[in-house]
């Protein structure tokens, strides 16, 4: 059965159709990637998938089980975690409490195993020699670090990563590579808003094109790719 | 760690000492006069939580104040039940109602929660005046010799060589410390537990809290509780102490509410010590413009605008700050062996 389903889902903000009859999939394990031009409405989807909005229309089923009514606490403890596109980190908690507060809650993580829990995802995502600093003084790169620690914490067994990788150099664009292939490897499923293709072509396995709010293509990397519909948006995006 | 910090625990734990020596080595007038003041500090303690770190401006303390309060002379008059357990009894009546309030309040954000507070606890205030057999609008006093037939006092009366009045005050005085210590140790306890800790998460970004999985409506109504359940236990043994009680003096929104704020504001607001230091400047206002009336209480608000304007953590909150001392921090410190070595924990398969 699919991890994760939306059936026909649709949102307005006024007259702005910002998701259009969204219909799709993802199996456990598997690793989807969603590009589109900004405005496309990719960040309302997440929400949408969260819980943070609720759609006009459709439905959002998790295990075959239908959370649309969920509040985004409930989603998160039935296994989606979530980072924010732009970073959201509980500025007057240190970075290590940041990743607590989402094991304790979202990721229901016990007292006595909670600090070893975090510091492991800590060292996964380089910030084990910032933990102890306010995330609120945390310059961009590590605050986006700590959207993804924190996202990983909540123990997810859907992780949504919106745009993780704008602004890195390769080197840390690499490593950053390296540890969601780690939490995909590990089995959780992914999907990842990314306007760095190869980044994301490395690790998916699918590929969603967004545009206006309507789905446009999902398939292969390199078969979306090669549409010509989707090359003249994406050479839009790219320019 | 600061060196500073054993330093000041020790301030404190010497200060303490003398606190619950005083009944002993200071005359009557002045153990009445810190009852008062420990009195305002639970009630500060209670609404620092409340407002400082939960977010919940509420107005309407006095609500549990006046509620704890009738319940307990409903369990000494029309039960003929022990104070103390009257005042257990004013603690679980003020979170009792507290239910209803938070159904009707929670519905409301901001100035309008405040407002809402203020109204229910005037509706309470009305509610009560009704009850003739507590005396209605006119009130009514606890049976002649309550307070001095409590359990204790007679030993403490003999020990201190004082009367049964005295030793009735002495014995109100220590119960009302004890809560004081109480509350400021559960507070913290409180406050650095998981629930604690999804609290100052909400405080910071509510809407990443929710997306972590912080219940912030289930955290800020158990917050609600749990604080109108200190503030009745508060209310009761205060009019223990004071054993006359009207709707006027039991609901007044001056007297526990009011002052209250002005304490947590000026002592800093959303920090642990900062009812003490407000408390200790309230009371140090008072002794030094006693003679000039209720001028005191001018001065407190002119201190509590300034505050406000200048310096929105207090003088608790401006303290740390300067110096980097915090007695009371609620940081979790992550665990040291685990830090090193990013490589080696990587969980790849
Ligand atoms: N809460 C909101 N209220 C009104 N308009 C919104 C809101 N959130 C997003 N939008 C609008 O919806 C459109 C899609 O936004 P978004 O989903 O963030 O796009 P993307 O992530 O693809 O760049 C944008 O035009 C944006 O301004
Ligand atoms: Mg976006």
């Amino acid at each position: 059965m699919a991890i994760l389903s939306l059936q026909s889902v649709s949102k307005s903000f006024g007259a702005l159709k910002v998701s259009d009859s969204v219909s799709f999939e993802v199996q456990p394990g598997e690793a989807l990637g969603i590009i589109g031009p900004n405005g496309a409405g990719k960040s309302t989807l997440f929400n949408l998938i969260t819980g943070n909005i609720a759609p006009d229309q459709g439905k959002v089923l998790l295990d075959g089980r239908d959370v649309t009514r969920l509040p985004p606490m409930e989603r998160v403890r039935a296994g989606i975690g979530r980072s924010f596109q732009i970073p959201q980190p509980f500025v007057h908690l240190s970075v290590y409490e940041n990743l607590l507060v989402a094991a304790r809650f979202g990721g229901e993580v016990g007292a006595a195993e909670a600090p070893g829990f975090c510091m492991d995802i800590l060292a996964q995502t380089g910030l084990a020699a910032v933990a102890e600093k306010p995330s609120g003084g945390l310059p961009l790169l590590q605050r986006k670090r700590l959207e993804l620690a924190r996202a990983m914490a909540t123990k997810p067994r859907v992780i949504l990563l919106d745009e993780i990788a704008g602004g890195l150099t390769d080197a840390e664009c690499g490593e950053l590579i390296a540890t969601i292939k780690a939490i995909h490897a590990e089995g959780t499923a992914i999907i990842w808003i990314e306007h760095v293709l190869h980044a994301l072509t490395s690790v998916v396995g699918r590929l969603m094109v967004l545009n206006f709010g309507r789905m446009l293509m999902i398939g292969a990397p390199d078969q979306v790719m090669a549409s010509p519909e989707v090359r003249e948006i994406y050479l839009g995006i790219e320019a | 760690m600061t060196p500073s910090r054993p330093l000041g625990l020790i301030a404190a734990f010497a200060a303490l000492a003398v606190l619950y020596a005083l009944p002993a080595i200071a005359p009557r007038a002045l153990v009445q006069d810190l009852f008062g003041v420990l009195t305002l500090l639970v009630l500060a303690l209670n609404w620092n939580t409340l407002a400082g770190f939960a977010g919940l401006v509420s107005v309407g303390q006095q609500a549990f104040v006046g509620i704890g309060a009738y319940a307990m002379f409903a369990a000494i008059i029309l039960m003929d039940l022990n104070p103390l357990v009257g005042v257990l009894i004013g603690g679980l009546a003020a979170a009792a109602f507290a239910l209803p309030m938070a159904f009707f309040a929670f519905r409301l954000n901001g100035a309008y929660f405040a407002i809402g507070t203020w109204v229910v606890a005037d509706i309470a205030r009305l509610g009560i005046s009704q009850w003739k057999a507590l005396g209605g609008g006119t009130g009514t006093s606890l049976p002649k010799g309550t307070a001095k037939d409590m359990a204790f006092v007679d030993r403490i009366k003999a020990a201190l060589d004082v009367s049964s009045a005295a030793a009735a005050d002495a014995l109100t005085y220590w119960l009302m410390l004890t809560l004081a210590v109480a509350m400021l140790v559960a507070g913290h306890v409180f406050l650095r537990s998981r629930m604690g800790l999804g609290l100052q998460a909400i405080r910071d970004n509510e809407t990443a809290a929710r997306s972590v999985g912080v219940d912030p409506v289930r955290l800020k109504a158990l917050v609600f509780l749990l604080t109108a359940f200190g503030t009745g236990l508060c209310g009761a043994l205060a009019f223990i102490q004071i054993t006359r009680v009207t709707p006027d003096a039991a609901f007044s929104v001056i007297d526990w509410t009011a002052f209250v704020i002005f304490i947590t504001v000026i002592g800093g607001i959303g920090t642990l010590p900062g009812p003490i230091v407000g408390a200790v400047i309230f009371y140090a206002l008072q002794r030094l413009l006693a003679d000039y009336g209720t001028i005191y209480l001018i001065v407190l608000g002119c201190l509590g605008i300034a505050v406000m304007l200048f310096a929105r953590r207090g003088l608790w909150g401006v303290f740390t700050g300067r110096t980097g001392i915090d007695l009371l921090p609620l940081t979790h410190r992550p665990p040291k062996s685990a830090a090193p070595q990013p490589q080696a924990s990587r969980r790849t398969a």
